[in-house]
């Protein structure tokens, strides 16, 4: 039969499976495969906290959407156009996300009396009326992948995991896309048991030709490749990003990179990504527990290293002290917060914002740290070198604020020269002439650092109130006050040396939205659409949150209304309200899902 | 080559001076209580310091917090005074970024048996190469005289006014069941053998435990009097030496015997035992070792002091070197520009 090929822009997939299901591995892989063909794209995985949930339970469903398209795409897609359900779970958690008249691939073999049961079906809903407003494709993938390895002599339970081959094979053919990239990946991965190459392969190709040949599906669809900008380009999520970014501040800087760390999801990727790169002198240290993560990378640090720490909230919590150790003593620290659902476990697996107000403030006494948070999984490279160059140069912990949605998340990256990142210069103390370990410079205000090993400049530091220049402990009351200002004006001249805030469009007009940290591509998607249709709404997004940008209390004063959205109870709507005395509109989110550009969008309409 | 090694290459050229005591003295004034067993191991790591051969500025004194944590300040070597337990940690990221310098931790009961306990049994278990001090009082000095996992059962503090309900920890035992390399006991008012500890704790290549018997005179006088006075001490504490039968008393005239697997004191007066039927100490014994800490849990049995165990086994930090080494060879230098553009790139036009 002849099937007719569609050119669309842009379309959401959403892969939902159970969590042994391969469902992430699925999307990665058409994620890979769709920045290959020059798409631009976003990507959001959603998976439960339990590593095998029981199978079949709508708790246990596992999914993840991408959406790509031939224009730009800040977002992973409000709703999806297509969704391959491998069982009746998947289908009834993710069905709210599918928009009307979209397509459901369902794997009819999971649709079994036992899952319909565990789903809450009474009756199969392929086989009724309930899903008449969607386009139904019932396929029989698990019987389809045993057919396609029918003479291979497999157990069943390879036949089961490689089944979201055929559903992946199906996908590309569906939106023609080559298979090239996953054969390699395939070959690579199973190198050493070359019968799981053989079925995976026969596999993919079978859900392919399945497309092809059968009557099925009459339609596959063409996506342009998007008009990026020229250069190299790579896909990339925001923990490998941040890894990656750790690195290149340790060879920019000449400084070896200490990772103090202690396993917690949805942070533990940078861990496993930076004990990869040894041969860049890395050193990960897997502590054993939060606080030995931090105070280790502190120790590195005092002996000339980056130490740097990774975590997400709950283990945020317990670095506090030990950020207040680092605020005193004044040595460069990277701490990377990858932020999750809270309070205490809260949603290990979800992303939220919450943790901003944390950052800022969360320590005993006045310990100002400077913050600066990503906005997208590609900007955690920067952001975090950025973080570290702020660390050496003024002698302070910096927090890195990155989330889930950004952490798993991936997009395409144009890879920046080497040579366009700065050198970061630290300038270790060998002088002992004068040599005062809190002595510090005119201008940054930073103190010496003047590492062990170092003749002649032996000296004593801690947690202790230390007297100006000499570094010795005092307990005077006038010494204190002026060390606790001298802290806080380091870290508030930082804003001198920062780049200035930048609205998307107009110095001024009706509405200005304002977000931070991983809400950047619903935000910009939202305020958009709204242009588009004309109305006086222009977007900034605070990568600096401490301290604030010098000129943002200008910026803020030039708009008639300030929206906030934030995946939290309005955490910077309050520092700038506090800070610049603006009313704020917040819109705040916190079910541990991202902004759906159309949510921002129906505010806008209400202020405007 | 990064500053790091720039800067070590110049410290190496300094040729090691001859130190005294005195070049290990801060100008800091020391602010221990009078009487306070602080003092002895403050000064008798200052007379070891110089027979090291280790250069000052490749020194470094870790601490938490606790009395004993106020040490670093008082020596003229690189000191870090950090917080409440870490010590252990902050080493531990030191030493590992750093492997060239010279770690000490200085702790207490508290500061490394409590609220450290955790960093305290994971650095023993690495072998990372750092000297532990552990100056044990049973008390808690600096918050003014609370119990501590280290005080007898059913001690009246001023937090336990009824006695203790906590069985206490028994430091020995604690480091030998993380697996210390080198676990060893020794008094503050022995000031020859504090020395001899200390010295060999330094040329230990690993993770070196150290309980220090320490008196604190304000809130727990005397608690170790019997183990380090004159009229008690020959007759309660058995020096341990390797390759030693196990002799002690006054007179020399009793022995420790192992009968089965429990030590029992045997006089030597009467000829019944000879010091062939006592137990010879075996550094690298690991059985003997765990029966000796476990002596100290025996009312009628002598308290072992000395080197309870030493034996060697492959350095954490060197191991983590060696994979860096290894992994320079296989891959090269890593390469900004190779990591960014590895994998799978494409490029438009």
């Amino acid at each position: 039969m002849t099937k007719s090929l569609k050119n669309i822009d842009d379309v959401t997939i959403r892969f939902a499976g159970d969590s042994g299901d391969g469902m992430q591995l699925t999307g990665m892989q058409f994620t890979s495969t769709t920045a290959l063909v020059g798409n631009d794209l976003s990507t959001l995985p959603d998976y439960p906290a339990e590593i095998r949930a029981p199978a079949g339970t709508l708790f246990g469903v596992s999914g993840f959407q991408i959406r790509f398209g031939s224009a730009e795409i800040n977002t992973p897609g409000d709703t999806c156009d297509i969704l391959v359900a491998m069982n009746p779970a998947a289908l009834k958690v993710n069905l709210r996300s599918l928009r009307d008249g979209g397509i459901i691939v369902a794997n009819t073999y999971g649709f079994n009396e036992k899952n319909l049961k565990l789903a809450g079906y009474q009756k199969n809903p392929l086989e009724d009326e309930s899903l008449s407003k969607y386009q139904v494709h019932a396929v029989d993938i698990t019987k389809l992948t045993q057919n396609a390895l029918d003479d291979m002599n497999m157990s069943g339970k390879i036949v089961d995991r490689s089944k979201n081959f055929f559903a992946l094979g199906m996908m590309y053919w569906m939106f023609t896309r080559p298979m090239d990239s996953t054969l390699n990946w395939i070959k690579d991965k199973f190198k050493k048991t070359p019968e799981l190459i053989e079925a995976n392969t026969r596999v993919l190709k079978a859900g392919y030709a399945f497309g092809e040949t059968t009557e099925i599906f009459a339609v596959r669809y063409e996506v342009k490749p998007a008009a990026l900008s020229p250069g190299k380009y790579r896909s990339i999520t925001g923990n490998e990003a941040t890894a990656w970014g750790l690195i290149a501040a340790s060879v920019k800087s000449g400084l070896d990179l200490f990772l103090g760390s202690y396993p917690i999801t949805p942070a533990s990727d940078i861990l496993h990504e930076l004990s990869k790169h040894k041969n860049f002198r890395v050193k990960t240290f897997q502590a054993e527990d939060e606080i030995a993560g931090i105070t280790s990378a502190i120790g590195a640090s005092y002996g000339g290293a980056l130490g740097a720490t990774t975590t997400s909230g709950p283990g945020m919590a317990l670095k506090s002290e030990a950020l207040g150790l680092a605020v005193m003593l004044e040595l460069p620290l990277v701490v990377c917060n990858v932020q999750r659902g809270g309070p205490s476990t809260g949603l290990p697996t979800k992303t939220e914002q919450a943790d901003l107000l944390q950052a800022v403030y969360g320590r005993n006494s006045e310990a100002p740290i400077p913050v600066i948070a990503a906005s997208t999984p590609a900007d955690c490279f920067q952001t975090v070198f950025e973080a570290a160059r702020i660390a050496i140069k003024y002698m302070t912990p910096v927090i890195f604020l990155s989330d889930g949605y950004l952490a798993n998340g991936a997009e395409p990256w144009l890879i920046p020269p080497v040579n366009s990142l700065p050198d970061i210069s630290r300038n270790f103390r060998t002088d002992p002439e004068g040599f005062f370990p809190y002595s510090r410079d005119g201008k940054t205000l930073s103190r010496p650092w003047a590492i062990p090993g170092t003749p002649g400049l032996e000296h004593r530091i801690g947690g202790l109130e230390k007297q100006h220049i000499t570094g010795n402990v005092s307990y005077d009351p006038d010494n204190h006050e002026f060390m606790v200002k001298m802290r806080q004006a380091k870290i508030d001249g930082i804003a001198e040396d920062i780049p200035p805030a930048k609205v998307d469009g107009a110095e001024k007009g009706d509405l200005l939205v304002v977000g931070w940290g991983g809400t950047y591509g619903a935000i910009r998607t939202a305020v958009e659409n709204k242009r588009h249709e004309g109305k006086s709404v222009y977007h900034l997004h605070l990568k600096y949150l401490n301290p604030l940008q010098k000129n943002l209390g200008d910026i803020l004063y030039s708009f008639k209304n300030v929206l906030v959205p934030e995946l939290n109870l309005g955490q910077l709507s309050k520092l700038l309200r506090a800070k610049y005395l603006v009313p704020t509109i917040g819109l705040n989110k916190v079910q541990g899902l991202p902004f759906k550009a159309s949510e921002i969008e129906k505010q806008i309409d209400e202020i405007l | 080559m990064n500053r790091v090694d720039e800067l070590l290459k110049t410290a190496k050229n300094q040729p090691a001076a001859k130190y005294t005591a005195r070049d290990f003295q801060s100008d800091q004034d020391v602010r221990w209580c009078p009487g306070c067993g602080d003092y002895s191991i403050l000064a008798q790591t200052q007379r070891v310091m110089p027979d090291l051969g280790i250069a000052k500025h490749n020194t470094v004194f870790v601490s938490g917090i606790g009395c004993s944590s106020r040490f670093p300040y008082y020596m003229e070597t690189y000191g870090f005074h950090g917080i409440h337990g870490r010590a252990a940690a902050i080493a531990s990221g030191l030493k590992i970024a750093r492997p060239d310098l010279s770690v000490w931790v200085a702790t207490g009961d508290g500061d490394g048996l409590s609220i450290g306990g955790n960093h305290l049994i994971h650095i023993c278990r690495r072998n990372i190469n750092v000297k532990i001090l552990l100056f044990n009082n049973q008390i808690y000095g600096l918050t003014k005289g609370q119990f501590s996992p280290t005080s007898e059962l059913g001690k009246v503090t001023k937090s336990s006014p009824y006695g203790t309900v906590d069985h206490p920890f028994n430091p020995l035992l604690v480091a030998l069941g993380a697996e210390a390399s080198f676990v060893a006991r020794t008094l503050d008012r022995d000031p020859k053998h504090l020395q001899f500890v200390i010295k060999r704790a330094a040329q230990h290549k690993g993770t070196a435990f150290i309980e220090i018997y320490q008196n604190c005179n304000v809130f727990n006088d005397g608690a170790f009097f019997t183990f380090t006075e004159k009229e008690t001490k020959d007759d309660n504490v058995v020096f341990l030496e390797h390759g030693k039968p196990m002799i002690f008393g006054k007179e020399k005239d009793k022995g420790i015997k192992l009968d089965g697997f429990t030590p029992t004191v045997v006089s030597l007066a009467d000829g019944k035992f000879s010091p062939d039927d006592l137990i010879v100490h075996n550094e690298k014994d690991t059985m003997l070792s765990f029966i000796l800490a476990r002596m100290s849990s025996i009312p009628h049995l002598p308290r072992p002091v000395g080197v309870v165990y030493a034996v060697e086994r492959p350095l954490y930090e060197a191991e983590v070197e060696r994979q860096i080494q290894q992994a320079v060879q296989k891959q090269g230098e890593g390469n900004l520009e190779k990591l960014l553009n590895h994998g799978e790139t494409w490029t438009i036009q």
